[in-house]
């Protein structure tokens, strides 16, 4: 597991994501109303959607292909749907961030 | 132990049963069958009992999909759709489709269903008769409908009633034919027969009984119908819906035992002990069934002995029938033909057209009749299931189950004395005792969520009012049907209330509105934050700040998404017109972007599509350059206005049409309102632009400009309504301005113009617009005023800088690292 930094609090939006390129998958980086971070990976569990694009609110993003609404916590569906997507380990540090990524993930793509 | 457990299963027939029965094995038995499916329809599995309100309009196609594509695949079904089954081969144990495909089975379910019986008369083959008994049918009655031309409907029971109401609402002039003396006389006595063919007359549709067909006439197309006492009745459409054949062809040939169906035991099984049968095919008996009870009955005994367990067996039940005509109740059950050893209770009320008999026997209720009032049918089919001897309550019986012990009760009192293990949905088998004890468990508050966890009342819907019951019953307070919906679970205010408030308390930011208005949550949720966002804008145009967070995808990056993420981008083509320039400067972007598809709109101009997120900035800089501007062909916003060519080029113009069109487009593009907005003009009534299914159109005439609107072609079709006439082409230009700011300052998000229409009154709309100049003036000038802020090109605004980020990754991390 290594830290990468990604950048600073400030290049996200309120409520709103960027995204981070790695080897093996986009991630998606929200930023919420209360400035929290979280990363998931960018990718709806319902038919692959691109989750940095959907409208963020409270702790969730709803999937702008067919409006599934995914916890940024838990990578969990929530409501009725069931699926899961990746989450990735974010640190704040005074407004920088970094992700974890595991070294498998790096290995994969060489 | 054999190499692999997992069995081939393989089923001809796509229809509720089969489908029914999946779901149960599935659940039983999951993992133990690789499924395969043959479908000689080339669709999903759909409620076929919903067809009827899909032909009123009340329901839609995708709204009556039972199991999705998605199902199939999550199931890892094989669905060939659109094969039909050629040859079982009960040997080999295969079977062959008519496009050649043959699979081999360990199991077959035959669920061929039946055919609507054509009756042999001279003539049937014309091209205009029609069955009633899938989509393809469904559709072809639209269409016809379009015509607003004479139809016969050959048959006055269930399904033919259900037809010709529905075809009567589509616009058609409908007679029913029916060859007994009263309707529906199989479920009906002749007293409730005469009381629906009233209630049927009442809708303009005309009833002839003891009407026997001689011919269906006409030279290469219908054109009406022959009777035998030499009467003819014309028509262009004509639908024969007299009854049923079960499917037994197939099974025939197969050497398997048939008589009026396939002949199978109680476990569902053929005389093949491999195949099994379900459905409207199947004779289990001596009985076949139509009604979808009992085939969700034997889709359930099939699907446990194909689990494995060859205990549960078939039992024939009376199955209530019921009438899906919106505003005809009626209720049937069991036997109630007269006989020396029967009793009859009748309760009639003839100002209130109801009319209600039980037949008894040994003081035991054997038959129902209910028109009129039926919401004590399920008391009665419950009184009749357990053969309660009904003495003690006989001179009460008829008045129903609120009367039984003293003081009449209300109604919610009867749903409330019914006991748990009391049938609602006969459709779905499913008891009181099921429905509330999930509501319960599950904590479900709407009656959606109750029909997704219980199936109670989604096939037919017509138990819908029972289960609204229980839900209040079991809820209390916490369920009122009535109220007020509210936008979205944020709050408890629906979307009038909110845009009231927005005026009243002056509330200029979503967190203003939010916190006065006590939003239950600390920043709303995908549903509600797009229609605040709306209702600033188009309330405070000149203060409000769009807060792009809330916008959707596509109205943040003025490009359309496409399903692989990709996106689509539209300009503007004013009116429709285009020019050399303009299209070298398209073909330069396509070929430097290596944009892969490009496609004529029907709004009348050119979709850009499969372009990468990154790509769009420089897309639009260099379409910019070329002098287009966005063509909103993503926002709820102005779209297109389409033309024809009109006086200027058109033999039959009688107006510049085109000249209009692009004259309102460049008035009115950017301005956003809470659906998407079409317009079109046309040169003449010929209406080429197709301008009357439209959200406003205009038709052009000698004396000047018919503004028409609340049109739809979309997931509704429906012809405009006639604003007015007016003489100038500015008239024209401020009334449509005028109706669409006063559609913009009422309408609820994503509600379109026509059913914002509908909500406020043509009459009332027409009112404000055309008459009242005073209002019209209003509206026209806060348009005018808005546009100021409006009418900024998002495009050119985005390639000058603003919110770059969008367009870019935040970082790129790995890539270094893993090539070290």
């Amino acid at each position: 597991m290594n830290w990468y930094p990604i950048g600073d609090i400030s290049d996200i939006p309120l409520l709103g994501a960027r995204c981070v390129k790695t080897p093996q998958m986009k991630i998606a980086v929200f930023r919420t109303d209360e400035h929290e971070v979280h990363a998931i990976e960018n990718r709806c569990p319902h038919k692959g959607g691109p989750l940095s694009e959907g409208i963020v609110h409270g702790t969730s993003v709803t999937c702008p292909l067919h409006n599934w609404v995914i916890s940024l916590e838990t990578g969990r569906a929530l409501g009725a749907d069931e699926g899961e997507v990746r989450v990735i380990p974010i640190r704040n540090e005074d407004g920088k961030l970094f992700i974890a990524l595991e070294n498998v993930m790096l290995e994969a793509a060489e | 132990m054999p190499e692999t457990d997992i069995q081939k299963l393989v089923i001809i027939g796509n229809g509720m049963a089969p489908g029914r029965m999946l779901e149960h094995l599935f659940e039983q038995a999951p993992g133990r069958y690789q499924v395969t499916i043959f479908n000689a329809e080339p669709r999903v599995n759909y409620d076929r009992i919903m067809l009827s309100p899909v032909l009123a309009g009340e329901k839609t196609y995708e709204q009556i999909v039972i199991h999705g594509d998605g199902w199939y695949i999550e199931n890892g079904i094989t669905l060939y759709k659109g094969h039909r089954i050629v040859a079982i081969d009960r040997a080999a144990k295969t079977v062959t489709s008519d496009q050649g495909i043959t699979e081999g089975y360990d199991k077959l379910v035959i669920a061929t269903g039946s055919a609507p019986f054509i009756i042999p008369v001279p003539g049937k083959n014309l091209p205009g008769v029609i069955s009633y008994r899938d989509l393809d049918d469904v559709e072809a009655m639209l269409l016809a409908a379009q015509s607003r031309e004479k139809a016969v409907v050959i048959g006055g029971g269930l399904l033919g009633l259900e037809a010709a109401a529905g075809l009567a609402q589509r616009g058609m002039d409908v007679t029913v034919l029916h060859v007994n003396p009263t309707l529906m006389e199989r479920q009906l006595d002749p007293a409730a027969g005469y009381l629906l063919q009233r209630a049927v007359e009442g809708r303009g549709i005309r009833v002839i009984c003891k009407a026997n067909t001689k011919a269906v006439i006409g030279d290469g197309k219908v054109e009406g119908v022959e009777l035998d006492d030499g009467r003819i009745i014309p028509a262009t459409l004509v639908v024969m819906a007299v009854g049923i054949r079960p499917n037994i062809g197939l099974a025939k040939e197969a050497g398997l035992a048939v008589n009026r169906g396939i002949v199978v035991d109680t476990g569902m099984q053929t005389s093949d002990g491999d195949i099994y049968s379900v459905g409207e095919c199947a004779e289990v008996d001596g009985m076949v069934y139509g009604l979808v009870a009992p085939l969700y009955e034997m889709a359930r005994i099939a699907a446990s002995h194909l689990a494995g367990d060859a205990k549960p067996a078939f039992v024939h039940s009376d199955t209530p029938t019921k009438l899906k005509v919106t505003g005809i109740d009626l209720y049937s059950l069991g036997d109630f033909a007269d006989a020396d050893d029967r009793q009859e209770i009748v309760l009639r009320d003839a100002t209130a057209g109801i009319y209600k008999r039980l037949v008894l026997k040994d003081n035991r209720i054997i038959g129902t009749v209910l028109y009129g009032e039926t919401g004590d049918g399920a008391w009665f089919n419950d009184l009749k299931k357990k053969a309660v001897d009904i003495s003690d309550m006989r001179d009460t019986l008829i008045f129903g189950q609120a009367y039984q012990g003293g003081a009449p009760l209300d109604p919610m009192a009867a749903v409330a004395a019914l006991p748990d293990d009391a049938e609602i949905c006969g459709c779905n088998g499913v008891c009181k005792g099921k429905i509330t004890s999930t509501i319960t468990a599950k904590g479900l508050t709407s009656l959606d969520e109750v029909r997704a966890h219980t199936k109670a009342s989604a096939s037919c819907g017509t138990c819908t009012g029972l289960v609204e019951q229980l839900m209040s019953m079991t809820l209390g307070d916490a369920y009122n049907p009535k109220a007020v919906q509210p936008m979205c679970p944020c709050t408890e205010l629906g979307h009038d209330d909110v845009r009231r408030l927005i005026k009243a308390k002056g509330l200029k930011t979503i967190p203003a509105v939010m916190q006065e208005l006590e939003w239950k949550t600390s920043c709303g949720c995908a549903k509600c934050r797009p229609a605040l966002n709306y209702y600033l804008v188009c309330d405070w145009p000149d203060e409000y700040a769009d807060d792009y967070q809330s916008r959707f995808i596509n109205e943040r990056v003025h490009a359309n998404i496409q399903k692989d993420g990709t996106y689509s981008v539209v300009p503007r083509m004013w009116g429709g017109v285009t020019n050399a320039a303009e299209l070298r400067a398209i073909a330069d972007v396509v070929d430097k972007f290596e944009i892969p598809m490009v496609k004529v709109t029907g709004g009348q101009r050119i979709d850009l599509l499969g372009i990468e997120k990154e790509d769009l900035p420089a897309v639009w800089a260099d379409l910019g350059k070329a002098g287009f501007v966005s063509g909103q062909a993503y926002a709820k916003g102005l779209r297109t206005v389409k033309t024809c060519v009109g006086s200027d080029w058109c033999r039959f113009g009688t107006q510049d049409s085109t000249g209009l069109g692009i004259r309102l487009e460049k008035f009115m593009w950017g301005s956003w309102t809470p659906a998407k907005l079409k317009l079109a003009v046309s040169g003449c009534p010929r209406n080429c632009a197709e301008a009357t299914c439209k959200d406003i159109g205009v038709i052009c005439v000698d004396s000047g400009f018919e503004i028409h609107f609340a049109g739809a072609a979309g997931l509704d079709i429906k012809g405009t309504e006639v604003l007015g006439l007016v003489h100038t082409e500015d008239d024209a230009l401020e009334h449509i301005v005028a109706l669409a700011q006063m559609y913009r300052e009422q309408g609820r998000y994503l509600e379109r113009i026509y059913r914002w229409a509908k909500r406020i009154g043509l009459d009332e709309i027409r009112r404000q617009i055309m008459t009242d100049e005073e209002k019209r003036r209003g509206y026209y000038d806060r348009f005018v005023f808005s546009q100021k802020f409006a009418q900024v090109d998002p495009w050119s605004e985005r390639v000058s800088g603003k919110d770059k980020h969008e367009f870019k990754p935040m970082a790129t991390v790995g890539f270094n690292q893993a090539a070290e």
